[in-house]
């Protein structure tokens, strides 16, 4: 039977070694399981650089923008008036467009009064698909520079990794609407953390994100140096399990640095993130 | 001709604001009859989209030139659509009335 | 001669293209070698980390009210769900025989506002967040948290660089930490500095970031050093980080080696430049260097 899972990586702040987990743990889940490996850090998605270059297959993300026919605007400024971000201006013999403004909401098309404005598509990012072998592959969203909806990439690459197996998101630093929105739907959330003040605080932060969203949790300490004590009283105090502890150490900094993964090159960290996986399924009750 | 200068206070002895979309007030002076208007610049606090949003409302008021320290790619092309002419200001911590002063000798030069 | 301290506000940013690579332990260490008066801001409102480092006293809270929300006035609403259906972002659901709009998904876009035919549905501003403005031993700090599920902005970031310049405007420098990524916030917080230091790390991604924020500053003009953090942990790759800078013309103004003793300092409360360690004299070097290019700019009367 083929294990239905979808584990979302995330932590308060970037740099803690999300993306090194969420590699190392797809990886290994894949020497016996379906694994969906999901970039969902749509702005500087960097997965792939784990990965040996491949042929990969590419789709636009495309949004609804309006467009004008102008032989029927009168000019009236009602769609500027209506929109919330800015992206029309009505001047004296036309209406300008910013494309980068429009959350594509519909709603200039919805208010002109005299039926000039239809909906056109408009890409603003890619989902790129990679067969990385038999059991992984990777999405990944990118978002195109100086855009700003990655929350409609993220839908859209997490669209198209619905497949059975494990689903492994690697969300966005922080506790924005693209880290909701990644977390959305997942079983589980493995939050990524340091053993430094630092890494408490973001832990508390995107602690609260899961809260909020009611997602049960577990824990994985990275880069640490033996003085774990205020990470492990936190949480404690909440309930939330340490699932794993991935040392400071200079030979790991450079397997990672190098772009390559811990649990390729060494097979007990292959076991460990193998671990890992059952832990997480474990702890929401599968099998 | 009505000029308009981003400003961070409502009288003319206010400060420039060295911003435009999200400047607090603009004041917008009347060339023939000598007078001023305060506004209060309602979408500053905007998410975003605030410079296309502001040059809507001086196209709006029928503003024939901005002065200003900075506007954006957005804001600038939808001015220059609307036909009003942007005029940069580059002297720190000045008063809306020295603008007003400088716009009226001439010497700016057009964005 | 002194450039900082000339009667002009010198403002410095320190970003990074992605979070993790040291930012705000190396901020931390120019707040404590800059020795003249100055205010502090942490635009990284997603992990405000100086106040951390920086021990402050929040003096004054205020709300922060970045965008508006819909709201459905339950009495008003005859469940007909016409909202429902021309909401784009799904964030209108019904419950029972009446509908509500979830805060995480709602846009503020307005589009159920004018469709309504009971006219139940107001744009409210929505609290997004907090903004502290705080005392420090070495100036004020302005910052920031965010409410769950709300986004950094350019507006926010604005806003708490406006406060530090309407109380703190006296001041010889203000440093700002930035946040991590290359949108909106991160555009607001380089605009109107003086000088941008990007903090790098050698690894693949470091160098791949670095790059991207390379790609968007470039267009702003601004002016841009860079500095690599941990530079020993892969010298190969801090080599083509310098030769990458080397060719856009983006000096490298300081090597940080890695150092465990930079975090036993955080433990402590303390800044990394108040102990003799290797870490703390690469960043003495790197302040240096930062106001001798400034002094250049400066004689040359940019």
């Amino acid at each position: 039977m083929t294990t239905r899972m979808k584990i979302a990586i995330a932590s308060g702040k970037g740099g803690t070694g999300k993306s090194m987990v969420a590699a190392n743990l797809a990886w290994a889940l894949a020497q016996s399981d379906r694994v969906t490996l999901v970039d969902c850090d749509v702005e500087e998605p960097n997965l792939h650089l784990f990965f040996p270059p491949d042929d990969p297959e590419s789709t636009d993300v495309q949004v609804s923008i309006p467009a004008f026919d102008n032989s029927r605007c009168t000019l009236c400024g009602d769609c500027a008036g209506f929109c919330a971000f800015g992206a029309l201006v009505v001047a004296k013999d036309r209406v300008l467009f910013f494309p980068e403004h429009c959350h594509s909401c519909g709603g200039c098309a919805l208010v002109c009064p005299a039926g000039a404005i239809t909906e056109i598509q408009r890409p603003i990012g890619t989902v790129t698909i990679r067969h990385l072998s038999a059991h992984l592959s990777l999405v990944t969203g990118t978002l195109n520079e100086g855009e700003v909806l990655g929350v409609k990439v993220i839908r859209e690459a997490k669209r198209y990794a619905a497949k059975p197996g494990w689903l492994v998101c690697d969300a966005s630093p922080g506790t924005s609407c693209p880290v909701v929105e990644t977390l959305h739907g997942s079983d589980f959330c493995l939050l990524i953390t340091e053993s430094t003040p630092f890494g408490l605080h973001d832990l508390e932060l995107a602690y609260s994100v899961t809260s909020h969203l009611g997602i049960p949790v577990g824990v994985v300490i990275n880069r640490s140096d033996g003085k774990d004590e205020e990470v492990r009283r936190f949480c404690n105090e909440r309930g939330i399990i340490v699932l794993a502890t991935i040392p400071f150490d200079r030979w790991i900094a450079a397997v990672q640095g190098s772009g390559d993964l811990i649990s390729r090159v060494d097979p007990a960290w292959k076991e460990r993130f193998i671990a890992l996986g059952g832990a997480c399924r474990s702890s929401v009750g599968g099998t | 001709m009505k000029i308009c200068i981003p400003s961070k206070g409502p009288d003319i002895q206010d400060l420039v604001d060295e911003r435009f979309g999200r400047a607090p007030y603009f004041i917008i002076y009347d060339t023939e009859s000598k007078m001023t208007e305060a506004h209060v610049n309602s979408t500053a606090g905007a998410m975003g989209g605030v410079g296309p949003k502001a040059a809507q409302f001086l196209l709006n008021q029928g503003v024939d030139s901005l002065v200003t320290e900075r506007v954006g790619g957005n804001a600038l092309e939808a001015l220059k659509a609307g036909g009003i002419m942007v005029l940069l200001y580059e002297e720190k911590g000045s008063t809306v009335a020295n603008a007003i002063t400088a716009f009226l000798k001439g010497n700016l030069k057009e964005q | 001669m002194s450039v900082i301290g000339g009667g002009y506000m010198i403002r410095l940013a320190v970003v990074s293209g992605k979070g993790g690579t040291g930012k705000t332990v190396i901020t931390g260490g120019l707040v404590h070698l800059s020795r003249c008066a100055k205010v502090m801001v942490d635009c990284d409102v997603d992990a405000a980390n100086l106040e951390l480092i920086l021990n402050p006293r929040i003096i004054k809270r205020e709300e922060f009210t970045g965008m508006e929300g819909a709201y459905i006035n339950p009495s008003q609403c005859s469940g007909c769900g016409v909202c429902s259906d021309a909401c784009r972002f799904g964030a209108i659901e019904s419950i029972g025989d009446t509908y509500v709009v979830h805060p995480d998904q709602c846009e503020g876009c307005g589009v159920c506002r004018v469709i309504c035919p009971s006219e139940a549905i107001s744009m409210r501003p929505r609290v997004c967040g907090e903004i502290y403005y705080s005392e420090t031993p070495y100036g004020n700090l302005v910052h920031a948290r965010l409410a769950p599920g709300a986004a950094n902005s350019g507006l926010l970031v604005g806003r708490i660089k406006k406060i530090a310049l309407e109380r703190n405007g006296e001041c010889d420098l203000m440093l700002v930490d930035g946040p991590p990524g290359i949108g909106c916030p991160l555009i607001s917080t380089i605009t109107g500095m003086d000088q941008v230091l990007a903090v790098t790390e050698p690894s693949v991604s470091g160098l791949h970031d670095l790059q991207r924020l390379i790609r968007v500053c470039r267009p702003l003009r601004v002016n841009m050093v860079v500095a690599i953090n941990k530079y020993d942990l892969n010298p190969g790759i801090s080599d083509s980080i310098r030769e990458y800078c080397g060719k856009e013309g983006i000096p490298v103004l300081g090597m940080i080696p890695y150092d465990e003793s930079v975090m036993d300092a955080v433990r402590k409360g303390r800044l990394v430049t108040e102990y003799d360690t290797p870490a703390a004299q690469a960043i003495h070097h790197l302040w240096h260097e930062i106001v001798s290019t400034l002094r250049v700019r400066a004689d040359a009367g940019q």
